[in-house]
């Protein structure tokens, strides 16, 4: 299985690797949550939800039911 | 020449539209580091070189020509509607430095609209900061447009935008990207069905429901046709086409913007690390709540004691320096005691709303949503509602407009529903003079009980938001998608006079605003007090003369007497340190005619008041208030607080001037009155604690607010949610008013 976005722990980063278009409201594609670009999860609220991230420069806070639509390759640092 | 163009400010969210209105237009409009703090169209005149005058207007933020949320929707129709009387000769898309690629990509959907089209960048005071340098000449070529780099902060480069909107017609018009390219074959298709219409509007039109001018309906309307692709193909294009302008851009950017890495400073995280903590973010958020109300009362009470005791002069003075009359009596009596109710919570009023606007200006608030979201959902609101529920604290009609940023409609209208729960400044002086009348001023662990009362009842006002939210949830049979996304601002030290002025603005209105009503209510309140409407209260005088010397005093008025006696005895031990108990009684004797006199004054003047007009009023409404614990005069201030609030002090300062004739020194601030002030038949304290929390409860839940009520008609479009919150508050605050004072009397 591969991993989403909300599989990220705190300060981890990946590169997106594609959305679900018919999840995703259109508005989060257009602050940049496009496959190719880097993200990285900068804080959690209590209960893991929702997440605040870091996206191709964008700061943004998303529900972790939004973030499980969409999937990326989590970059390990080596 | 009349020559006047229009200039519309269009950006994404934060970004500095307002500032940059502001500085063109002169004017003041509401600015904060919050994304949605503009939600209606704003409008002002700019003197341009040259001559030109420009119609600016200013615009809510939005994040693309795709709407998601009812004040996006305000820019698209204004895009797409050639005839509109406010269809923009030049768009001027505000950009912020920091955020360029994302903000380049409503500028490029605005190319395409062929409009001609100006980037302003904007924040320029930020880029040493940041470590960004740029590139004008090169952008400028490849977006295809001017750019104008400024500061609205620092004011720098207004001017030389100015020009450049001036000289609008220099303004290329052409799409600086062919996002057709996605699918050639269904655009080519679409563009001979209609070689009128311009290609991106249609696109526009297939993928989203906007409203358009009645004209361009028809021939849009067989738009539909090319709905061919479904729901799911049309998704997939929308995501091509946003993957294209961002593949478009980021070329750009890759040779016309370097961010040096090693020279940002980054406040954020370090904030942010704190600020959004699990544990560390809500005791911060808790404690930030808690000085406000302690800050509340420990700075306001050096000015408001002063302005009471100056409308208590200005009462008395006027008396003095005016003949005896109506008038007179109308100014001492009426109104000036009934402004002076609502003056005297100036300081308080204003710290509340400095509080409000530094948190807005700070950036604080989205964390603020961040940390609520996951709490809030549960009670089928959305961490958004926070903001309104929070700036609610100042009045709720701005805040029933600031839901228009949340996307989910069921959250929307919830939280319009439960904000006028929350505690708005208007209940304010209500609270903190009943508080002040029946809660002790003793201090627990430094923490004085009076402002944790008052915090108890802004969390009473949050919490029965939260729970009605939640009832709500479970009864409101409406579906809607429900997401959520917020952008988080920087950090950002608030602007001294951006607050200073919020504060003003805001005040002002709350004094002239409620004034108003206040003025007028307390000019009828004194009319109809002042009216006689039987022979009592025209021989008034005689009865109560006649009756005393008959029986001599009754007992209410001996104690009442006694109680003046006291009084006096006690600032003489005050005042005077060494004096003897013979001066004391001398002094007490030689008064003592005066205070007989005060006490049978204020016998015929109540006398008078029961037998008025007014107090004819007072007797019917009695029945329904007395098990809250309220006698008639509480009765009509209720009655007439049904417009706002506020009005409720006005009413009764105004019903205990003209129900008392001296004034003598102890007995002159409205807090007085109310303190000396006891039921006629039982000789009882009317502000007792029982009747006080039985009040402020009451004034917790009742909904008294005409204006709110028409604000939730225009935003719900319909009747019903208003008048249900009407019905549905008031018989809950009387219900739970009833209850607090049956069990605690
Ligand atoms: N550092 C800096 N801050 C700025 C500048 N211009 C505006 N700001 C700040 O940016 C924030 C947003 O400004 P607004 O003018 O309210 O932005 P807006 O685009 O109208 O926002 P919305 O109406 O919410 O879409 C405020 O906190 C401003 O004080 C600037 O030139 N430099
Ligand atoms: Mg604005």
């Amino acid at each position: 299985m591969q991993d989403t976005l909300a599989h990220l722990k705190r300060g981890e980063k990946g590169i997106i690797t594609d959305v679900s278009s018919i999840h995703i409201p259109l508005k989060l594609l257009e602050m940049g949550c496009l496959p190719g670009n880097l993200v990285q999860l900068l804080q959690l609220a209590p209960f893991q939800d929702p997440m605040y991230l870091n996206i191709n420069g964008t700061h943004l806070a998303i529900r972790k039911e939004t973030a499980s639509h969409i999937l990326i390759e989590k970059i390990t640092h080596g | 020449m009349g020559k006047q163009i229009n200039v519309a400010l269009i950006g994404n969210p934060n970004t500095g539209k307002t500032s940059v209105f502001n500085a063109l237009t002169g004017l003041n409009q509401k600015v904060g580091n919050y994304p949605g703090i503009t939600v209606e169209k704003k409008e002002g005149i700019c003197k341009l070189p040259r001559g030109v005058k420009a119609h600016i207007i200013d615009l809510p933020g939005t994040y693309s020509l795709n709407a998601s949320s009812l004040d996006e929707n305000v820019v698209i129709e204004l895009l797409l509607n050639k005839n509109d009387k406010d269809f923009p000769d030049i768009a001027v898309v505000v950009s912020d430095v920091e955020n360029l690629k994302r903000n380049l990509l409503l500028f490029t959907q605005i190319k395409d609209l062929e409009i001609p089209t100006l980037l302003v960048i904007n924040m320029a005071d930020r880029m040493s900061y940041k470590g960004i340098s740029l590139d004008i000449d090169y952008l400028e070529k490849h977006l295809q447009t001017k750019i104008a780099l400024i500061s609205t902060r620092k004011n720098e480069g207004i001017d030389n935008l100015k020009n450049l909107i001036a000289n609008f017609k220099d303004l290329p018009i052409s799409p600086c990207l062919n996002a057709s390219d996605i699918d050639k074959d269904y655009f080519d298709n679409l563009r001979k069905a209609f070689p009128n219409q311009l290609l991106y509007k249609l696109w526009l039109v297939i993928t989203q429901d906007v409203n358009f001018g009645k004209t361009d309906r028809n021939e849009i309307d067989a738009v539909a046709d090319f709905k061919t692709k479904s729901k799911g193909d049309l998704k997939r294009l929308q995501q091509r086409e946003t993957i294209k302008r961002y593949q478009f851009i980021n070329n750009a950017l890759k040779k016309g913007q370097t961010i040096d890495v090693s020279q940002a400073k980054d406040l954020r995280t370090k904030l942010d690390r704190i600020l959004t903590h699990k544990v560390w973010g809500y005791a911060i958020f808790f404690i930030i709540l808690l000085t406000i109300f302690q800050a509340i009362y420990d700075w306001s009470s050096v000015p408001m004691d002063f302005i009471d005791n100056v409308f208590a002069s200005l009462s008395e003075g006027i008396k003095n320096i005016l003949p005896n009359g109506a008038f007179t009596n109308l100014l001492a009596e009426g109104i000036i005691p009934g402004l002076g109710g609502i003056i005297i919570f100036i300081p308080q009023i204003a710290f509340l709303f400095l509080f409000i606007a530094v948190l807005e200006e700070s950036g604080y608030m989205s964390r603020v949503v961040f940390l609520m979201d996951r709490v809030m959902r549960r009670f089928g609101l959305s961490g958004k509602s926070v903001v309104p529920l929070i700036s609610g604290t100042a009045c709720a009609i701005p805040a029933i407009m600031a839901t228009r940023n949340i996307e989910s409609w069921k959250e929307r209208l919830i939280t319009i529903l439960v904000t006028p729960f929350t505690t708005c400044s208007a209940r304010l002086p209500v609270y903190l003079i009943i508080i002040e009348l029946v809660i002790p001023k003793e201090r627990f662990f430094g923490l004085g009980y009076q402002p944790l009362t008052l915090m108890l009842l802004y969390l009473i006002g949050f919490g029965s938001a939260v729970f009605s939210a939640y009832l709500l949830n479970k009864v409101l049979k409406i579906r809607s998608k429900t997401f959520f996304v917020v952008e988080m601002p920087n950090y950002k030290l608030p602007l001294f006079k951006n607050v200073i002025f919020t504060v003003i603005e805001k005040t002002k209105a709350f004094i002239f605003g409620a004034g108003k009503i206040i003025l007028a209510i307390s000019i009828v309140i004194w009319v109809l007090g002042s009216i006689g409407l039987n022979s009592n209260y025209s021989n008034a005088k005689e009865i109560v003369n006649r009756k005393i010397n008959e029986n001599g005093f009754s007992k209410i008025q001996a104690f009442s007497l006694q109680n003046k006696q006291e009084r006096y005895k006690n600032s003489l031990i005050e005042d005077y340190d060494n004096i003897t108990e013979t001066q004391i009684s001398d002094s007490i004797n030689y008064k003592t005619p005066l205070f007989k006199k005060a006490v049978i004054n204020d016998e015929i003047a109540s006398l008078k008041l029961e037998n008025s007009v007014l107090g004819y009023i007072g007797k019917v409404v009695e029945p329904a208030i007395r098990p809250l614990g309220y006698d008639w005069k509480i009765g009509i201030a209720i009655v007439s607080s049904f417009a706002a609030r506020e009005v409720f002090i006005g009413t009764l300062s105004t019903i205990y001037s003209v129900g008392s004739e001296i004034e003598d020194d102890e007995n002159k601030t409205i807090r007085a009155k109310m303190q000396s002030e006891r039921h006629q038949s039982t000789n009882k304290a009317v502000f007792t604690f029982a009747s006080g929390i039985s009040l402020l409860l009451f004034y917790a839940f009742a909904m008294q607010c005409m204006s709110t009520l028409a604000i939730v008609k225009k935003e719900t479009n319909s009747w019903k949610w208003p008048v249900l919150q009407l019905v549905i508050m008031t018989t809950f605050a009387y219900i739970v008013a009833l209850i607090a004072f049956q069990l605690l009397k």
